[in-house]
């Protein structure tokens, strides 16, 4: 085979990856995509070689050079570090920022911009840990996208509920109910004053109660409580299955029988089947409630995975009109500050950058809707003024222990927990201040609420006072 | 038969309603008066007692309009609404104690 002379044309070998991905001077463009990610190399790897290598790893490059890199325009293709900043109060790792053109990336496809940013580069050798923080989706890709299929105004007046959050409730023993003892435990929740309850992430579709009966009794139960009480209600019918074909069966069920939501779960399920399910749902008009099974184990660490803002952008360019985003105040993981960032990033129009949020990018989401901020997990009577305080009117706070386990039964766990969002509600209205008087207002409403009044007493001690894992990154005071 | 938000508290004082109507003129809102027979679903729309009152910035004669409301239709829910144009939603619903 013939030899080709040194001095022109393709050289073979391996080039240091910031010869061509590190680019400081890089004016970033609107259409860009941005990422933040924070980089622990291994010893002896320098900051600017190793933002490259993720710049490179995540677009076009690999680690030698190819001759078809010529046959391209590299220059235009390619992702590029451009900044790398201190993490505060860590020396051992940096934050990196890399733009990435827009053409890098599939229309409308949350799974493409995910196996590009966070695939292979995750296992790289000459870095100990990596996390992806934040991502800047450019609006011109954001409007690619399907986003929420109704968003928080569309199911407001859809359920006819304005002016205060919503209540939901899931439904416990998890695991074990029979169909028809299920619906019971529905029927109470929704006839005692909540909008919604919510089947468990993991009730699909076990031995003990298959789908097709469970999503019957239960639409008894909301049929038998709208029509006591005259509010409209709604259980999230969870059509997470074993593959897309059933997800699809169990929905169109749920929509014959006139049901108003129904539920997935976005990481366990995918996010191909979570934005099909989406666009059947805005196809179709069933709200989508999403819950958030495994996310945990992707965001938790502080150095490597997958930070939970980056997934709540991705859901809402994938589509849902609810996502779990923690309580703050409950049984699980959520720094306040963190929490209040992202479910602004959720449900506002256009989000500025704010590192004392953990907000690295402005986000402008153009004309998508929002979608609800859901609180969840160990969460009770005593937590509603906060709640409210830090959540505002467009959230669902469930209280899944909390309604049921009231000492009276669900009905009336559920009329004291309507009772206390009310009265919450009116107090913030009249410009009290919630967390400083939270208590009084409570004890006010429960003079004329004797199911508020057993509930205070029962959950009076319950308290989860323990330090978050996943911190945001500040120097310590 | 319950009617939405506030309808699991006593019923309002007039006191009270001053100051969700307050609350509602304060967000900026819009004020609207609504009616429909009591112990009936009413469905997404009640009757419109006049036109929202827009631009109005007085708890008293937001107020007056609903007195004159329940006075017109007796044995009616009455409510003060707030309609949140920006958002293109219901800011809040104020119900009245029944006549």
């Amino acid at each position: 085979m013939a030899q080709q002379s040194a001095a022109v044309g393709y050289h073979a070998g391996v080039k240091a990856y910031r010869q061509t991905y590190w680019q400081p001077d890089y004016a970033v463009k609107d259409t860009d995509l941005l990422a933040c990610f924070k980089i622990t190399p291994q010893a002896g790897v320098e900051r600017e070689e190793a933002a490259a290598a993720v710049a490179a790893e995540s677009s076009t490059g690999t680690w030698t050079t190819v001759w078809t890199d010529l046959l391209t325009d590299l220059e235009h293709y390619k992702g590029r570090a451009y900044r790398i900043e201190d993490v505060p109060g860590d020396p051992s790792c940096f934050y990196a920022f890399v733009a990435y053109p827009i053409d890098l990336f599939e229309e409308g496809s949350v799974v493409n911009v995910f196996t590009s940013l966070v695939g292979n580069v995750f296992g790289f050798k000459a870095i100990r840990a990596l996390r992806l923080e934040d991502v800047r989706f450019p609006i011109a890709y954001v409007m690619t996208c399907g986003g929420p299929p109704h968003g928080i105004q569309v199911e407001r007046d859809k359920m006819d509920k304005y002016g205060r959050p919503l209540l939901g409730c899931t439904i416990k023993p998890k695991l074990g109910l029979s169909a028809k003892n299920y619906g019971r435990a529905v029927y109470e929740c929704l006839r005692g004053g909540l909008d919604f309850t919510k089947d468990d992430e993991n009730v699909n579709s076990q031995p003990f109660m298959r789908w097709r009966d469970r999503f019957g009794f239960v639409a008894e139960a909301i049929r038998k409580a709208e029509a006591e009480t005259g509010e409209r209600k709604g259980h999230y019918l969870n059509v997470t299955a074993p593959t897309p074909e059933q997800m699809y069966q169990r929905a169109e069920f749920a929509k014959s029988l006139g049901m108003p939501i129904i539920m997935h779960d976005f990481l366990t399920g995918g996010f191909c089947a979570n934005t099909g399910l989406a666009n059947w749902c805005r196809e179709n008009g069933v709200l989508l409630h999403i819950h958030r099974a495994m996310h945990a184990v992707i965001d938790r660490d502080r150095h490597h995975g997958i930070h939970f803002r980056v997934l709540l952008k991705a859901l809402r360019l994938s589509g849902g009109d609810h996502l779990h985003t923690g309580t703050v105040v409950g049984k699980l993981e959520g720094d306040r500050q963190a929490t209040l960032g992202w479910i602004d990033l959720l449900r506002e129009r256009c989000v500025k950058e704010d590192r004392s949020r953990g907000i690295f990018f402005d986000q402008d989401w153009g004309s998508m809707p929002g979608a609800f901020a859901v609180a969840s997990g160990g969460i009770h009577v005593w937590h509603m003024p906060s709640l409210l305080a830090i959540f505002g009117d467009d959230a669902v706070f469930q209280f899944g222990g909390g309604t049921l386990g009231h000492p009276w039964g669900n009905a009336a766990g559920a009329a004291a927990n309507r009772v206390a969002l009310e009265a919450c509600v009116e107090a913030r209205n009249c410009g009290r201040d919630l967390e400083r008087e939270g208590k009084d207002i409570l004890v006010a409403a429960a003079k004329v609420s004797p199911e508020l009044k057993a509930a205070m007493e029962t959950w009076k001690e319950i308290k989860f006072e323990f330090d978050v894992v996943d911190k945001l990154d500040t120097v310590a005071a | 038969m319950k009617s939405g938000t506030f309808s699991y508290l006593p019923p309002m004082t007039p006191q009270q309603v001053r100051q969700q109507v307050e609350y509602l003129l304060g967000r900026g809102w819009s004020p609207a008066i609504e009616h429909t027979a009591a112990g009936r679903v009413p469905g997404s729309y009640w009757s419109m007692w006049k036109l929202p009152l827009f631009g109005e910035q007085s708890a008293d004669r937001v107020i007056a309009e609903a007195e004159a409301c329940r006075k017109a239709n007796p044995g009616h829910l009455v409510r003060v609404i707030g309609y949140d144009n920006r958002r293109q939603t219901l800011g809040a619903e104020i119900p009245l104690a029944h006549a």
